[in-house]
């Protein structure tokens, strides 16, 4: 099976282990994830900061090119890109005379064809059903899932999840046999805009992140953005510095968690790769769950 | 005193909807966005009062409005809209008044190193098409002289294979550069 595939400028740097896991786990399922041919940066935060114009058309070439090369379905696993695109398809779709601009602008004929996922729906509907038969190991761990704010906000655009509670990522941490924790700061903004410029904030913002799920017992986040992760991984000495204290809780992409109970090596999973070291361990061997208890229940009731 | 309801008006609420779609009048003042927003403690004043500020439609008020701290530290994190019991949107609104504050050289002081970063990370898209983090680090320090902070990070990112020593370039550089021509260049003379 083919889909179209944008990493992102981050998942071919900073965060690479994030793109390794997702290439590591499509791998073993049999998923062929294809890039879109001369893709350039979404712009991010920087462009719509400074200018709408610019900020629609940098993701729109990279759509069109995509439309361009035939595919129809697009993965985008960084949540900023993902948001940058649906944001853009949104835009552009309800407004025709920008529309029109940014086609000008972009020399290219952008359609507005493509169904874009982010890396949550690409695993919900192609990956979960696959689990069950590839599972090598349970995840026995209490985990915090961790969406931040592109995931699901803005809600009227993205349409993804429960904007204050999402429970997308923890119904498949759960599916994983992981103890998926509720707690208080799910959606709050980590404050990755700022990581280089205004780092004292992203102390606080992301200390306060850090410090909630390690109280509540979690032994690793879990995160699908790689700004929320690198955030969270390489500003710790920001953040141990505002709760006035050291916490060790890691932070892992969901793919990695994934590759971990598929049995995928953990360097192939680019898990060494981390400032924040990762050391869970000891899973539980995965036995597939008999499901004929609840069939005979139904012939009861019958 | 220009009338914000008015969409025809000249004042800077005028130009918000105009450009944004973004209506202030309908903003009650509950207050959900401030005390939402993450970093209003770190503004001059918080999202509901910039609101106000442009309700008033004073001279006065939106010069403090483009001239603030605060458009600049918001993280576009979408939670004030996200709360907004009359869906007033913010962001793309202070998107706006970014765009604006930066054309008219109002930018506060205090958000120098913020649109230094911006600059810095637009200069290396605009230069290879994709993100070129070495580069864009070395600009940015160099525009903000703060030399010490990353460059402490920089070496055990480079062991745990997270920098590239040289950038990766798009072939098609020429459309990349049409495009900021066409947009930013063109009105950031």
């Amino acid at each position: 099976m083919k889909l179209g595939f944008y990493p992102g400028c981050s998942l071919e740097g900073a965060s690479r282990e994030y793109n390794e896991s997702v290439q590591a786990v499509a791998e073993k399922l049999g998923i062929e994830l294809v890039s879109i041919p001369d893709w350039n940066c979404c712009g991010a935060t920087a462009a719509h900061n400074l200018d709408k114009e610019l900020s629609l058309s940098l993701p729109a070439r990279n759509l069109a090119l995509a439309e361009e090369a035939g595919l129809t379905e697009l993965v985008v696993p960084c949540a900023a890109c993902y948001s940058r695109f649906t944001v853009t398809q949104h835009e552009l779709l309800h407004d025709n005379a920008m529309h029109k601009k940014v086609n000008e602008i972009i020399g290219k004929e952008y359609k507005g064809t493509l169904r874009i996922l982010n890396v949550i729906q690409f695993i919900e509907e192609y990956i979960i059903d696959k689990l069950e038969d590839n599972m090598k190991f349970e995840i026995n761990k209490k985990v915090a899932c961790y969406y931040g704010c592109l995931l699901v906000r803005p809600n009227k655009i993205l349409n993804f999840d429960r904007t204050e509670d999402p429970q997308t990522m923890d119904v498949v941490m759960k599916k994983l046999g992981a103890d998926s924790i509720d707690w208080a700061f799910k959606t709050e903004c980590c404050g990755a805009g700022f990581s280089v410029s205004f780092t004292e904030a992203v102390g606080r913002l992301s200390g306060k992140i850090i410090e909630d799920a390690s109280h509540r017992g979690a032994e690793a986040l879990v995160v699908a953005c790689p700004m929320c992760h690198s955030n969270l991984d390489m500003r710790r000495p920001a953040m141990d510095k505002y709760n006035g204290k050291k916490i060790d809780t890691p932070v892992i992409y969901i793919t990695q968690a994934i590759g971990l109970a598929l049995g995928i090596d953990r360097k192939k999973l680019g898990l060494n790769r981390h400032f924040v070291p990762v050391k869970l361990d000891n899973f539980k061997p995965y036995v597939k769950k008999e499901v004929v208890v609840e069939n005979t229940q139904i012939m009861e009731e019958i | 005193m220009s009338n914000p309801h008015h969409t025809e008006d000249n004042s800077l609420a005028g130009k918000v909807q105009k450009h944004t779609g973004v209506k202030v009048s309908r903003c009650y003042q509950c207050g959900k966005c401030s005390a939402g927003c993450p970093v209003s403690s770190d503004m001059d004043f918080p999202p509901s009062l910039l609101i106000r500020k442009l309700q008033t439609g004073f001279p006065k008020h939106e010069e403090e409005v483009l001239r603030s701290k605060s458009i600049w530290f918001c993280l576009t994190c979408e939670m004030c809209i996200a709360r907004c019991p009359m869906e007033v949107d913010i962001p793309p609104m202070i998107d706006y008044l970014r765009g604006e504050s930066m054309r008219l050289n109002k930018a506060n002081p205090a958000a120098k190193n913020i649109i230094r970063f911006h600059k810095a990370f637009l200069n290396s898209i605009q230069k290879t098409g994709r993100l070129y983090e070495m580069g864009l680090i070395v600009d940015y320090k160099s525009r903000s002289l703060n030399m010490v902070q990353d460059v402490v990070l920089a070496p055990s990112m480079f062991a745990k294979g997270k920098l590239k020593i040289l950038p990766e370039l798009i072939k098609d550089r020429k459309n990349i550069k049409q495009i900021f021509q066409k947009t930013l260049k063109n009105k950031h003379k």
